[in-house]
């Protein structure tokens, strides 16, 4: 019994303890992003590796995700014999809730992950160190360009999923079953108002920003982990637990924002 | 030997893993334009002592001057300003592995001078033929192997000119020959650029052939510091059974030993 309470009181020790180091990492992220010198580069090639090689990913999976949204609204809408509001379904669906989120799943399996692995894999093969031997700030030279990067590409990548996400839904809607395309681009444009839209930004600038922290500061952090991580099987544990964290992090985010926002 | 310059002096260092005291009160002085090879088995504390002397992790207690700079009061500016005139030769050459071979060697240059990009160029491909890796810039890390990673590693720490060069196991897991290539190479450092250089190593053969001094740690403290004929002919048995490669003759604790093998699961 007291070993039971023992072990989820280090439980929360730890919990707590693992909170601070990525608060603490955060807060240092920033203020060094903060500070000269700005480069640029280093940032562009991060937005081509998080964003330019997401991009077939997110038009297969943001015109299908339109195509289904719009196939499930088109038969609970002809049931009130609604259909014309079909386009407004649609596209609030898409900016408020579907394209924030799905960018965001996606974004975490293709480039989070790979981020977190390929920092773990410099914090165990020495290459941090030899940064910090070389008068080089880690966090300047690693973590700052994929934050920045992050914060660009995961709000282009969710535009571009909402956008090809409206014509999977015209697909399936106006030429699939018949819907009238003026009805279907008309609602749209009456229905969706700018704060819509800004909340669906306001989503994925924060989950862009989610994403980067959890996958660099677990890369980054992993020869702190409670449970010793080490070696190829401790990057392996560390990029899972990224993955995990990050996801129900945005999960739960993106129900307190709609929450705070609707 | 008292009128020599010290470039690395340690005084009372003192350091913990956890509860664990790794370095128990460890002096160290390194003189300008020597070799000193610190030794020890694995656990001994060399790697934490090295990490230490670079700054890398925060003693318990003690002092540690570097170039005449007390490393453990510095901040970060302060530190990185010191770190320009060391250079640190990793174990596996910690190279990035999304650079070729010769933008790894750059790379300092690139992020502390300006230099134009043909004198980069030039100042790479000097330090790469220095270490026998002349026409391997275009390479990946990736695509070489162990011993070259090293010898590349080795052309980076090189690259800014140090004053003062650490290298880790230059010897570990590599073949004899490009071993004894790499320990001329470090004592031709040391002779042309009268660099100083520290280096941590537990290759019996290797320490003998550079080091001007010996330091042998273990179990967290120094046992002796030498000259490679004070440190053969001491007789401190410890010594002797690191230098004949004996296996420790520790008195066994009955009681002790029985109370670990029946001790519950923890």
């Amino acid at each position: 019994m007291v070993g039971a309470i023992e072990r989820l009181g280090g439980g929360f020790i730890r919990f707590i303890e693992q909170m601070g180091l990525m608060g603490l990492f955060l807060f240092t992220s920033i203020k060094k992003a903060l500070a000269p010198p700005y480069q640029l580069f280093p940032i562009i090639k991060q937005i081509h590796f998080i964003g330019a090689r997401s991009t077939l990913v997110i038009l297969v999976a943001g015109s299908f995700t339109g195509m289904v949204v719009a196939l499930q609204f088109y038969d609970t809408l002809v049931r009130f014999g609604s259909v014309a509001m079909l386009g407004s379904a649609v596209a609030l669906g898409l900016i408020r809730e579907l394209g924030p989120v799905l960018s965001a799943l996606v974004v975490i399996g293709r480039a989070g992950s790979s981020i977190c692995a390929e920092i773990g894999i410099m914090r165990t093969d020495e290459q941090i160190d030899s940064l910090e031997c070389m008068a080089i700030d880690p966090y300047k030279f690693l973590i700052v360009p994929r934050m920045i990067a992050g914060l660009l590409a995961v709000p282009a990548l969710t535009m571009l999923f909402i956008f090809v996400g409206i014509f999977g839904g015209w697909f399936v809607g106006v030429v699939l079953f018949g819907v009238n395309e003026a009805a279907y681009f008309q609602g749209m444009y009456h229905t969706v108002v700018w704060h819509d839209i800004e909340m669906g930004l306001v989503k994925s600038i924060i989950f862009g920003l989610i994403i980067i922290w959890v996958a660099t500061a677990k890369g980054f952090l992993m020869h702190l982990d409670e449970n010793g991580a080490f070696g190829s099987e401790g990057v392996s544990r560390t990029t899972t637990n990224a993955v995990v964290i990050s996801t129900i992090g945005i999960l739960i985010a993106d129900y307190l924002i709609s929450a705070i926002m609707l | 030997m008292s009128e020599r310059e010290v470039v690395i002096e340690v005084r009372d260092l003192v350091t913990h893993y956890g509860d664990t005291m790794i370095l128990n009160h460890v002096d160290l002085q390194v003189f300008r334009g020597e070799i000193l090879v610190v030794m020890g088995g694995s656990g001994s504390g060399k790697s934490t002592l090295l990490r230490h002397l670079l700054g890398l992790n925060k003693p318990t207690s003690g002092s540690i001057k570097i170039l005449g700079k007390e490393t453990t009061d510095l901040n970060q500016k302060g530190m990185y300003e010191l770190r320009r005139q060391i250079g640190v030769a990793f174990q596996g050459g910690a190279l990035f592995s999304s650079m070729s071979v010769a933008e790894n060697v750059q790379l300092p240059l690139r992020e502390h001078t300006n230099l134009d990009e043909g004198t980069i160029e030039i100042m790479s491909r000097m330090k790469l033929e220095m270490v026998n890796l002349a026409g391997f810039g275009h390479l990946r890390p990736s695509e070489l192997s162990g011993g070259m990673l090293k010898r590349a590693g080795l052309a980076r720490s090189l690259i800014m000119d140090p004053k003062l060069l650490f290298f880790d196991e230059p010897s570990a897991g590599l073949d004899p020959v490009v071993s004894a290539e790499l320990d001329q190479l470090i004592i031709n450092l040391r002779d042309a650029m009268e660099m100083t250089i520290v280096v941590v190593t537990h290759e019996l053969d290797s320490a003998f052939d550079i080091a001007d001094r010996i330091v042998i740690l273990d179990k967290g403290k120094i046992l002796i510091t030498g000259t490679v004929d004070e440190v053969k002919n001491s007789e401190l048995p410890r010594v002797q059974d690191l230098l004949n490669r004996r296996p420790r003759n520790e008195e066994i604790d009955v009681d002790e030993y029985l109370h670990r093998l029946t001790a519950p699961r923890d």
